[in-house]
């Protein structure tokens, strides 16, 4: 569980005002909000990218706000991220994309750690992409490459920044549920940022509405329409899941009404 | 950003640069990278750039010196005190600040707008040594071989001006090159190597790894660490010259 407390940030002006929130563990905690409501922030200060003004971050009752920095790069070891780019290197193949971690800290032998690494790979459905370089796959192949290498090292909590931007809606969808599948597989704490209503009805179990740098909001997905919170409501009927259901609505009571007419 | 700021931030990360490796065998597979990049890739660049230099070094000491009160041997004694002194430390860094000062400033630039450098600090790698150590120390282990290469090359390449026309004869040029032969040039020359070499990868590593924006941004960091690391082996120059020659 990771227990954010009163954090605030600020960089020209304030991005983060006082939020706190409960992530818990073996679900896929949903970050959303508009873009420019300071999610990112708030994910990049959990991580501990950003070092935050004012508030605590407990992962598990450790607080990382306070650790030292060589304590807190020995922590990271039991995170993983997805980058909203994939952030992989260049210069590596996939399969050395995935070893890297391992190469970094695992003490295995050479054979464990490539027969890790393909696992990993297979697991994600890339086990025919290993020599491959980044630039030779496609986006969501690429997303694919980078949650094998965020989970390689068996991470207890799992951030994905935006997986979906730049990917097809059937994509998406396989992302998705592979991130949510991972969760329940290796109970791992995680979450996600993102403004794509369809992934929050997909796979959203705990999701934190962000609105202009304040938590507005915290629920499950099917409490998300039954809320009072008006920055929320306008997020959702702005959102292309609601136009498509509105749309549906109306075609189907068109044909209703023909079926009354005739 | 103003100019104190930038020195304090350039200290901090070379404080994060050097410290022991994580993983020294990932450390020695970016160490042979780096060389290969940084010095071998270097290679033809300052052979050719030396070869015509100490061509055209001859040829100017021969027409600019032709007067009776001076020996013929001075044009060979001149040309090597140019290489060694001044060309093979000083003006080939500069050339090498260009090209692997741009290389390595945009190579890391480009990792930090894509995100890769905050991978790096997620997995719990310190980003700093990991991308900036063996750069810094490929780039100062490799340069001694490029300044003597360099050298060699230019006295070469006036002695093919010996060979290939009548404007001195060989005699004269390799007794001009031997004349008076000061070895202390060329350590003068390596250490000047040496340190102009820490100060292109470092200064090019930090504009680098503090871009902010996307790939305009890289552009201009890449041609501030250029312009910097110019200026500042210049000044170190006139430092080192004084030190070690005075």
């Amino acid at each position: 569980m990771i227990e954010v407390k009163n954090i605030s940030k600020a960089f020209d002006g304030p991005v983060l005002k006082n939020v706190s929130t409960i992530l818990e563990t073996g679900k896929t905690n949903l970050i959303i909000g508009q873009s420019g409501s300071g999610k990112t922030v708030l994910m990049k200060s959990i991580v501990g990218i950003h070092k935050v003004d004012s508030g605590e971050i407990h992962y598990d009752g450790r607080d990382i706000t306070k650790m030292k920095r060589k304590d807190r790069n020995h922590f990271r070891r039991e995170m993983g991220m997805l980058f909203q780019g994939s952030a992989l290197f260049d210069s590596l193949t996939v399969l050395e994309n995935v070893m890297f971690p391992l190469e970094m800290f695992s003490y295995d032998s050479p054979k464990v750690r490539h027969e890790r690494a393909v696992f990993c790979l297979e697991r994600v459905n890339l086990g025919d992409a290993l020599d491959l370089y980044p630039s030779e796959i496609s986006g969501g192949m690429q997303k694919r490459a980078a949650i094998a290498r965020a989970i390689v090292l068996n991470p207890k909590y799992l951030f994905c920044d935006e997986p979906n931007s730049g990917l097809d809606p059937i994509t998406s969808l396989l992302i998705d549920r592979l991130i949510q599948e991972i969760t329940h597989e290796f109970n791992i704490t995680t979450i996600i940022n993102t403004h794509d209503m369809n992934s929050v009805m997909e796979i959203g179990e705990n999701i934190v509405f962000i609105n202009k740098g304040e938590k507005a909001w915290q629920g499950t997905k099917e409490q998300i329409f039954d809320t009072d919170c008006e920055p929320l409501n306008n997020f959702v009927f702005a959102s292309n899941l609601y136009k498509e259901l509105r749309v549906a609505h109306k075609m189907f009571l068109e044909g209703e009404a023909k079926k009354l007419i005739k | 950003m103003n100019a104190i700021e930038k020195v304090g931030s350039y200290a901090v990360l070379m404080k994060r640069t050097f410290g022991l490796p994580d993983r020294w065998r990932m450390f020695f597979r970016q160490f042979l990278d780096e060389i290969q990049k940084q010095g071998l890739d270097s290679l033809a660049i300052t052979i050719i750039i030396s070869v015509f230099i100490g061509a055209v070094i001859t040829i100017q000491m021969v027409l600019n010196t032709s007067n009776p009160l001076l020996p013929d041997y001075a044009t060979g004694l001149a040309v090597r005190d140019t290489l060694l002194l001044e060309f093979s430390s000083s003006i080939l860094c500069l050339i090498l600040a260009g090209k692997v000062g741009s290389s390595i400033s945009s190579e890391i630039g480009t990792m930090r707008i894509t995100e890769q450098i905050d991978a790096l600090d997620i997995m719990g790698v310190n980003s700093a040594n990991y991308l900036i150590f063996p750069k810094i120390t490929a780039f100062m282990t490799i340069i001694p071989c490029l300044v003597i290469a360099s050298m060699f090359f230019g006295i070469l390449g006036g002695y093919s001006m010996a060979y290939f026309t009548d404007i001195i004869t060989i005699h004269e040029y390799v007794y001009g090159i031997q004349f008076m032969f000061v070895p202390f040039y060329i350590t003068y020359s390596v250490i000047k190597g040496i340190v102009f070499a820490f100060i292109i990868a470092s200064i090019a590593a930090y504009y680098g790894y503090t871009v902010k924006g996307g790939s305009l941004e890289v552009g201009k960091a890449s041609t501030d660490a250029v312009v910097n690391s110019s200026v500042i082996i210049l000044l170190f120059n006139v430092m080192l010259t004084k030190l070690l020659l005075s």
